[in-house]
């Protein structure tokens, strides 16, 4: 089944475009002209895809994105299945509430990337911005299921609210990383901003480098978890390679203990 | 048929249906996952006695999920419940307690049982859940979890679910030899080929059996006696089954995860033990009235 390519066309001004349309579970059973006449948003005003994309290709659970697609949102929202290749960056939301499939970014994602996703894999090669699988506002969870791979830095709040899933960044963190988060795992190959895992319950922050930690998280021991060969030999797979420092043992710290206190963060000795 | 001067009996080995479980055993070193592995394949000959039979698979697992050293179990009992009870107890008493151990299914199958969903509270409520996505495990379609719980050591890693599927149970060969020495000899020579076949388990100690059970017995209280009818000792007490010149009889049993591997192994075994000192090579059965699987010697050597 060949793909179905989307190549973008100019963007008439700055406001971005809402392509909730965008997902293998609607492109799968439907033709070339009923793709190019799905429904976009730009501003309070409704378009034809076709008026902002060329489309090639139909009946398919995979989508390619050609041009800049960096101020398009909503790429992958909600899909199940197939498979989403950008080819650039990608605009805010891309892959939220997600639950199966994947999506492959080549360039930056936005803010929202893979918020309160349930499952699937979303893998970026460049920067990530604010709230990576977290939650949105008001919601009670964040990412439930799932991988998100961010191969550059990622901003704030990243798996803020998280529950369930897994988060690797192979490059930095701003602050806020895994705040008030449930359960699930995050990994963070490069430098974490402050107040890493405030607020947390219950989880895992695994960082590779030195954090400054929050007096409410406290030291237990330097030990080498048995899981953490499981998922950095898992994680082989997709490339990712344990960073050269990491000898297995890591000092544990538990917190954060102004809330349930469940939750670990696990540093590189 | 022969095979190097030794008669092949033109009978068949009665096995039954059962229900199995495969687990692999990981440690920091070959020595401790082994340790581990003895002591969780204790006791566990026979379903009559032990309520499971269950030995490390011959094969070592080259992959494990911790990529250390690494150990197979199989494990059979009559029924999916039964493989969960001795599962639990098991990796409970004999794998948790050993150190650096964890414990992870090793059977693909779409019945799953709850095994580290109840070691869990073990932990005291400080247990950790891990569930990686299938795309990380690689694990098809279903999520693995593992749980991370809290010893003294560190922290014991074992898998939430394990498969269970239907096997094959008591597959046998009978070993009548001059003398016991040779019988044993060739019983070896049996074992050490048969544990090359993936997915099978000989679980008597070192493979071998010397107590042979007939069904029933003169005394109430017994399900099960000596196979009177093999015992060199009783041949002019009872109706004997031991041609002239017999001195020993040994038996193989043999488990597996399918007929086809129960075969493979009694077909490699048995040719290993056809030499010197071996008069006949037979087989134990009920008549076929009780087991749904029958292993005919002649046609098993044939194909080979």
């Amino acid at each position: 089944m060949s793909p179905v390519v989307l190549c973008v066309k100019e963007i008439p001004t700055n406001i971005p475009l809402e392509a909730e349309s965008i997902s293998p579970d609607l492109f799968v059973e439907r033709s070339q002209g009923e793709i190019e006449a799905m429904p976009v948003a730009l501003g309070n005003e409704t378009y034809r895809l076709s008026d902002f994309f060329t489309v090639e290709g139909e009946r398919s659970d995979e989508i390619v994105v050609e041009g800049c697609a960096g101020r398009v949102k909503w790429i992958g929202s909600g899909m199940t299945r197939g498979r989403v290749i950008v080819h650039g960056d990608v605009g805010m939301h891309a892959g939220s509430y997600m639950r199966g499939g994947e999506i492959i970014v080549e360039g930056n994602a936005d803010d929202f990337l893979g918020v309160e996703m349930q499952g699937g894999l979303i893998r970026v090669k460049g920067n990530a911005r604010h709230r990576v699988g977290a939650a949105y506002r008001g919601s009670k969870y964040g990412m439930q299921g799932g991988t998100i791979l961010v191969d550059g830095n990622v901003g704030h709040e990243v798996g803020a609210y998280m529950r369930r899933g897994l988060i690797v960044i192979k490059g930095n963190a701003e602050d806020f990383l895994g705040a008030m988060m449930m359960t699930g795992t995050i990994c963070l190959f490069g430098q974490a901003g402050i107040r890493t895992g405030g607020g947390m319950q219950k989880g895992t922050i695994i960082c590779m480098r030195p954090v400054d930690l929050l007096p409410t998280f406290a030291y237990d021991c330097t030990y080498a978890p048995v899981f953490l060969r499981i998922l950095f030999k898992e994680l082989k797979q997709f490339g990712v390679e344990c960073p050269a420092q990491a000898n297995g043992l890591v000092r544990r710290y538990h917190g954060d203990l102004a809330d349930v206190g469940k939750g670990e963060i696990l540093i590189a000795a | 048929m022969e095979i190097n001067g030794v008669h092949i009996d033109e009978t068949y080995a009665e096995a039954f249906g059962a229900y199995a479980g495969r687990v692999t055993i990981t440690a920091c070193s070959k020595t401790w996952a082994y340790e581990a592995a003895r002591s969780m394949t204790g006791f566990g000959t026979s379903v009559i006695g032990c309520g499971c039979e269950v030995a490390i698979e011959g094969i070592e697992p080259t992959d494990t999920p911790d990529d250390r050293p690494g150990v197979s179990v199989l494990l059979f009992a009559m029924s999916k419940k039964a493989v969960q009870e001795q599962l639990i107890n098991r990796i409970g008493q004999c794998v948790m307690t050993a150190p650096t151990s964890a414990c992870y299914n090793a059977l693909e199958a779409e019945d799953r049982l709850s095994i580290g969903g109840k070691l869990k509270f073990f932990g005291d409520g400080f247990q950790i859940s891990k569930r990686f996505d299938s795309r990380i495990t690689g694990n098809g379609s279903s999520p693995r979890r593992f749980w991370r719980i809290p010893v003294m050591d560190g922290e014991f890693i074992v898998e939430d679910r394990f498969g269970v599927q239907k096997g094959v149970a008591g597959g046998n060969f009978l070993l009548l030899g001059r003398e016991l020495p040779a019988t044993l000899q060739a019983a070896e020579r049996a074992i050490e080929v048969m544990r090359k076949v993936p997915g099978v388990i000989m679980p008597f100690p070192g493979g071998v059996v010397r107590s042979g059970s007939k069904v029933g017995s003169r005394y109430k209280f017994l399900n099960a006696s000596s196979n009177t009818a093999f015992c060199p000792s009783l041949r002019r007490a009872v109706k004997s089954e031991l041609p002239e010149g017999v001195g020993a009889v040994l038996e193989i049993v043999i488990d597996g995860l399918t007929p086809e591997a129960v075969g493979e192994a009694m077909r490699v075994g048995i040719r290993a033990a056809c030499g010197p000192g071996i008069v006949k090579i037979s087989a134990g059965n009920y008549g076929g009235k009780l087991g749904k699987h029958h292993f005919h010697l002649h046609q098993l050597l044939a194909e080979g």
